[in-house]
């Protein structure tokens, strides 16, 4: 990793003697998709806010390109993009003039302010609507009118706080879309979620926060090989055929098998074995419907790391 | 510390969006009528009075504003209540407002430093709150043109224009206070109610509590002492300031606002009008009073909005 957008060294916010971020420590490379994921109530909004200089930092130091955004508030936000957990505009006035109005706050001329609006509004695909008035707008077009906002500003990093809360399962795909795209383009992007199977796919790498903690961190492809001890999960649907699940466990190399529904196994195994599972399914008489290997899913990382500790905890 | 960057950038801008939001509001539309309507009462009331009454004065003008007929309130006091609903009117959500709306932490993301948003709201509230009320003066100096058939005496513009300055003044004292809780209280409602609340103990209930409190602390048998507690007691009201440099000011004969002195009588010749700076003198503590609680009363909500935590 070349150069280092944001860094947080031993961040804590405390609320009165509850500590609401416990010594948070991680760092953003240029052009990367960082996640902050965890449940509600973790901590993610109030570390953003740290960073962001919108809350007072209790303890540890940020920094956004070297800059403290306590101290150098300006700064940090010429360079920054926010969107905030369900961010709001005015509904009375237009997209457009939404975005006329931050970017004269951001000092952009009148000729600029044009130009990088209409851009901005091309690309996140609400031309059509410039003109309209933001209340008439759905959830996931004012978000989508955040992401522009960030567009037109030509940030260098977007902090996205939960951008696909409330978003439907289309919505939020194509807003995942839009926030990979960013990332072509050379933007850091730091983004927060609790539904953490839906966005791990964009995240390079991840942070997993619990109770103000960051308890595990790296890429999820590490994650899933330290939480759940390496290893392949590979799903065969297939109908007819008599004894599969027995065939499947002798397999060399097969660890357990589940039937999570009827005619569907799943196969956690040390290595590949999609053509060994196909050709034992076809040799047992039955009709291979389809076949994956899974990637290993957050969800499950994060739920046997807690089980993990628990035992840990328990013995 | 020092910061790096002005404080007031972006000013401006926040100042023009303001008052454009100001200018198209409902709100605005209702104080409109009110001054209409407050203009007309006014002056009909007031010109009843005088064509009944005063005869040969040679502040004719002035009269158009501090006479009353009953029902009907006198134009100043219509203005002492009106002022401050209208202040409070277009004060009490100014920040709040952009906390439900959920504005307020993109806005601040941008970079600008909070005091631009703050100060920004303040000067298009206290502008879009001059534009009324000098709309207001100038209606009922025109309709006393019409109605009284005399032009107004140079001084007598004078007066009427350090009023106005005056009731502008006053307008901020409510403002700054509607702004400090709309930082306060994250619920526009409880911000207008507690304002609102305040506005009314100090108008109504504080000039009758006052001498009350200083009857309790003052030996009964130092009268004078008693007099000087009671009203110095009334001042801390705004609405108290204001009445009184209203009196100085447009009553030309008043030669001051506390208890009188002997000496302050010495060679005055009761009932002969002072001269307009000597009038101004007068209610000079009164004026700077009025604005040294709105810079008070902004400062207030300027420390209460710097640390505050900007949560969407
Ligand atoms: N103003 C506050 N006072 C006290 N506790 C707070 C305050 N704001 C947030 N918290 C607590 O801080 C914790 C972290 O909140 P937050 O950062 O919003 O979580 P997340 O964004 O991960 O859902 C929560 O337990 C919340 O209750
Ligand atoms: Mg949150």
């Amino acid at each position: 990793m070349s150069e280092t957008v944001i860094e947080a060294k031993g961040l804590t916010k405390r609320y009165g003697r509850a500590k609401a971020v416990d010594s948070v420590t991680f760092s953003v490379g240029a052009g990367e998709i960082f996640g902050l994921l965890g449940p509600n109530g973790a901590g993610k909004t109030t570390t953003i806010l740290m960073l962001l200089g919108l809350t007072d930092i209790s303890a540890g130091t940020a920094r956004v390109f070297g800059h403290d955004p306590m101290r150098e508030p300006l700064a940090v936000k010429r360079r920054v993009g926010y969107l905030p957990d369900t961010v709001g505009f005015y509904d009375n006035l237009t997209a457009a003039d939404n975005l006329h109005y931050t970017a004269r706050l951001m000092g952009m001329d009148l000729k600029t302010r044009g130009q990088k609006i209409a851009a901005a509004l091309a690309r996140v695909g609400l031309s059509e609507v410039a003109n309209k008035k933001v209340g008439t707008f759905s959830r996931g077009m004012r978000q989508r009118l955040g992401l522009a906002e960030i567009v037109m500003k030509d940030a260098r990093v977007a902090i996205l706080d939960e951008p696909t809360n409330g978003l439907d399962p289309q919505a939020s795909i194509e807003l995942l879309e839009l926030i990979r795209s960013l990332k072509t383009q050379g933007v850091s992007i730091l983004l927060s979620s609790h539904l953490l199977d839906r966005v791990q796919t964009v995240c390079d790498r991840v942070a997993l926060f619990n109770a103000g903690r960051i308890v595990l961190m790296g890429t999820v492809a590490e994650l899933g090989r330290q939480v759940l001890g390496g290893g392949f999960a590979v799903e065969v649907e297939a109908m007819g055929g008599a004894g599969i699940a027995g065939r499947l466990s002798a397999l060399p190399g097969v660890r357990s098998v589940e039937e999570p529904a009827a005619g569907r196994w799943r196969i956690a195994c040390d290595r590949d074995l999609r053509g060994e599972a196909a050709a034992e399914v076809v040799a047992a008489g039955g009709r291979l419907n389809q076949l994956s290997l899974d990637q290993p899913s957050l969800e499950t990382i994060y739920t046997r790391y807690f089980q993990g500790e628990g035992v840990r905890h328990a013995a | 510390m020092r910061r790096e960057g002005s404080p007031w950038q972006g000013l401006g801008v926040v100042t023009l969006k303001e008052l454009s939001d100001h200018f198209t509001s409902a709100r605005m539309r209702v104080l409109e009528w009110l001054v209409v309507l407050v203009a007309l009462a006014a002056v009909y009331g007031a010109i009843q009075q005088i064509r009944d009454v005063t005869a040969e004065d040679p502040f004719l003008f002035l009269r158009l504003f501090t006479t009353a007929r009953e029902p009907l309130p006198s134009f100043v006091s219509f203005l002492s209540f009106l002022v401050p609903l209208m202040a409070i009117g277009l004060g009490f959500d100014a920040v709040n407002g952009e906390h439900s709306r959920r504005t307020l932490s993109r806005i601040l993301s941008q970079p600008i430093y909070r005091d631009a948003l703050l100060f920004g709201k303040f000067l298009a509230a206290l502008g879009t709150l001059s534009v009324s009320l000098i709309a207001l003066w100038l209606l009922v100096i025109g309709l006393g043109l019409i109605t009284l058939g005399v032009p107004p005496g140079g001084e007598e513009m004078a007066r009427a224009f350090i009023f106005l300055l005056v009731t502008i003044a006053y307008a901020g004292v409510w403002l700054a206070l509607a702004m400090l809780f709309s930082v306060v209280f994250r619920s526009a409602a409880t911000a207008a109610l507690v304002t609102l609340g305040i506005w009314l103990f100090l108008t109504v209930i504080w000039p009758a509590l006052a001498p009350a409190i200083a009857q309790a602390v003052v030996p009964p048998d130092n009268q004078e002492a008693l007099l000087v507690t009671a009203q110095m007691l009334t001042r801390l009201s705004p609405s108290t300031l204001f009445g009184e440099c209203v009196l100085a000011l447009l009553n030309p004969t008043t030669r001051t606002l506390g208890p009188v002195y002997l000496s302050q009588l010495q060679g005055a010749v009761m009932g002969a009008p002072l001269p307009l700076w000597d009038s101004v003198m007068v209610a000079w503590p009164q004026i700077v009073g009025l604005i040294a609680a709105t810079i008070l009363l902004f400062v207030g909500g300027y420390v209460a909005f710097q640390r505050q935590e900007v949560r969407a």
